[in-house]
């Protein structure tokens, strides 16, 4: 008997008094007034920065961090790069490394948590070591792009989920609390997280 | 067999330093769980929903499996199957060796301590280096985790600071948790940029769509599933959900039961491979490892919708005292002191289950509703039935035949009565031989100078 055999018969036995099957539970989340604003409050909450503007100002945003070299994806709108960026052809972990920052779109974001999602595949948000390598992500974000909650988010995020998409959730820059339970933004993720929320 | 949560407990009661972390510990992750529990109006439905799912999956295990690894396979990625934490092991040492790997790079996994991956890959000639920050400051101290979410709790900073200055170089450090965790950073970078094999656990494995879930804060978990060019994964076969949209429930639950964020910074969703994008081939070993002796036991079943949160770990007054190490399992604390003891068929951890004094705060703070002390008290019976004869059950037999004969009674309690001089009192303190257990951690009560009855017969 093979181990996948012997595993899937040994749960079928254990099953023999048929627990059944309970029925779903409905959850609705209570409707948010203002998501944008929520939204930029509570990435501000785990320290991130929040910058907002119109589109056409992203570029001006974007040069006003003096981030340096930005890795970009190869479909990112032109109006949005500031001079010098580097395009990611399939540059190597260590090139990305090499790099100051990235600056990207994302799927969608999250107001009630302050989450940014991005998908691998997904309009100007480019693979997944783009936005991890580089010391410094700028994330541009559209207003009409944030949700209220994560239940709505999961919902929108079906498709990509089928289609295989790898999707990343962030919220806020990476962290611990290993030591002492005290905080340290910026472990191995990006150290630090720039949320343009444009509109 | 060890020798038991009494013992263990005994020695981390004694250390002081150890009680001062972990009180600081847990009342700081309480108070942050309580505060961003709150503010969702709908926890108690999120829980049953929580729930629900959770039961649903176990109910429907076999087909759910089966439909999972269908559809890893269909999006490019390879199934293995384990019966035991050998045979995982097995699984991941042979994908290194394929792939002439003598390092890998692990993502903090307790499936992986509950095997023993380490060892075995040692034993194979292949080292792993644990990358989560906590999980690097025990390996590189050859301790033991202590916490399911901050395992290094019981280290202070300057502990951790000679650890690095001795382990990884670092001459010139303070013990600033900020530069600590620059060091560590620095160390791994090379390690991720180099590393070729990832290996991680995975919180969620979801059968329609085969998507893998680990759930994280440091990015670590980001880049052992992303860097490298292979990835295996070892999943308890506990972890499937039925669909994609139950992660709706399960990314609100776990992050504010857990570290009492709203969300965690990072969280991973995979499914097979993606060209052109991170790993360029990808294995997912299912662990049974004692899963299915758990999901027999009707009362315990309810044990395998744990999502590892660690919730019940920071309101119980057991482990607040005695600290991780003294449950002497992968697993402490009170989802510990049910989960232990089931994977080993109870053949080992048997005073696990007796390791509560049934509060009921786990229960409440559970993001899944396992009840943890009906499961206790289940278990209890099941390790008393199985010590079947021995002296205790003799003893209890005996005392039971007393209680049942009035005479017998009577002259029992003359005699104890008898012990009440000074002498015979010290004694009384601690009852003798096989029932000694009942005086090791309650005080015998004073017999008193009249009984009841004889009271009845002369006032009446």
């Amino acid at each position: 008997m093979t181990a996948r055999e012997a595993v899937l018969e040994r749960a079928r036995r254990a099953l023999g008094d048929r627990p059944e099957v309970p029925a779903a539970v409905s959850v609705a989340p209570a409707p948010v007034d203002d998501p944008v604003g929520l939204f930029c409050e509570r990435v501000s909450d785990y320290r991130a920065t929040v910058h907002r503007c119109s589109e056409d100002e992203i570029a001006a945003r974007v040069r006003e961090l003096g981030a340096g070299r930005l890795a970009v994806p190869g479909d990112l709108p032109e109006s949005w790069r500031p001079e010098g960026v580097v395009v990611d052809d399939a540059l190597s972990a260590r090139a990305l490394d090499e790099v100051d920052g990235t600056l990207t779109a994302c799927e969608l974001a999250i107001a009630e948590t302050g989450t940014i999602v991005l998908r691998s595949g997904g309009a100007a948000q480019g693979r997944r070591a783009l936005t991890l390598v580089p010391d410094l992500h700028v994330c541009v974000v559209a207003e009409r792009q944030v949700l209220s909650s994560v239940p709505e988010a999961i919902a929108a995020l079906e498709e990509a989920a089928r289609d295989g998409d790898p999707l990343t959730l962030v919220s806020g820059p990476s962290a611990t609390s290993d030591i002492e339970l005290s905080r340290v933004e910026g472990v191995h993720g990006p150290r630090t997280l720039h949320v343009i929320v444009s509109g | 067999m060890t020798a038991g949560f009494p013992v263990a407990a005994k020695k981390a009661l004694a250390d002081t330093q150890l009680r001062r972390n972990l009180g600081h510990a847990t009342r700081t992750i309480r108070d942050k769980r309580a505060g961003v529990v709150g503010e969702v109006a709908d926890w108690e439905q999120l829980r049953e929903a929580g729930q629900a799912i959770k039961d649903e999956a176990l109910a429907r295990l076999p087909e759910l499996l089966e439909q999972l690894e269908g559809s890893v396979q269909a999006a490019g990625g390879q199934v293995h199957w384990a019966r035991d934490g050998a045979e995982a092991n097995a699984a991941v040492a042979a994908v290194a060796k394929q792939h002439g790997v003598d390092e890998v790079v692990k993502v903090k996994s307790i499936t992986t301590d509950e095997t023993k991956l380490n060892d075995a890959l040692a034993a194979e000639g292949i080292g792993a280096v644990e990358t989560d920050l906590a999980e690097l400051i025990v390996q590189l101290d050859n301790d033991s985790p202590s916490h399911i979410l901050v395992p290094a709790i019981h280290r202070n900073r300057a502990e951790i600071r000679d650890l690095f200055r001795r382990k990884l170089g670092a001459t010139d450090l303070s013990d600033d948790p900020a530069a600590l965790t620059a060091v560590a950073r620095e160390h791994l970078r090379r390690k991720f940029l180099e590393a070729r094999m990832g290996v991680s656990g995975a919180n969620f494995g979801v059968a329609e769509t085969g998507t893998v879930s680990v759930v994280e804060s440091e990015g670590n978990g980001r880049m052992c599933t992303t860097l490298p060019e292979v990835l295996v994964t070892v999943m308890g076969i506990e972890k499937v959900l039925p669909r994609w949209r139950d992660l709706e429930v399960f990314l609100q639950l776990l992050p504010r039961s857990s570290t009492g964020e709203r969300m965690n910074p990072y969280t991973s969703l995979w499914s097979g491979v993606r060209a052109g994008d991170g790993p360029q081939e990808f294995h997912l070993v299912l662990l049974d490892n004692g899963r299915t002796d758990v999901l027999a036991d009707a009362v315990g079943r309810q044990s395998l919708r744990c999502i590892r949160c660690s919730a019940c770990l920071n309101v119980c007054p057991v482990y607040a005292r005695a600290g991780g190490h003294a449950y002497e399992s992968v697993y402490p604390g009170p989802i510990g002191a049910i989960l232990a003891p089931q994977l080993a068929r109870l053949e080992d951890s048997q005073t696990l289950p007796f390791a509560s004094s049934l509060c009921g705060a786990c229960a409440d703070v559970c993001p899944v509703k396992i009840d943890i002390p009906e499961v206790l008290v289940h278990l209890r019976g099941e390790v008393v039935d199985r010590k079947g004869t021995d002296a205790e059950a003799v003893a209890m037999r005996a005392l039971a035949g007393v209680f049942g004969d009035r005479k017998r009674y009577e002259r029992a309690q003359s005699l104890a009565r008898a012990g009440r001089s000074p002498l015979g009192r010290g004694l009384a303190k601690r009852l003798p031989g096989p029932i000694a257990a009942w005086t090791s951690s309650r005080e015998l009560p004073e017999v008193p100078e009249q009984t009841f009855r004889q009271w009845w017969k002369e006032t009446r």
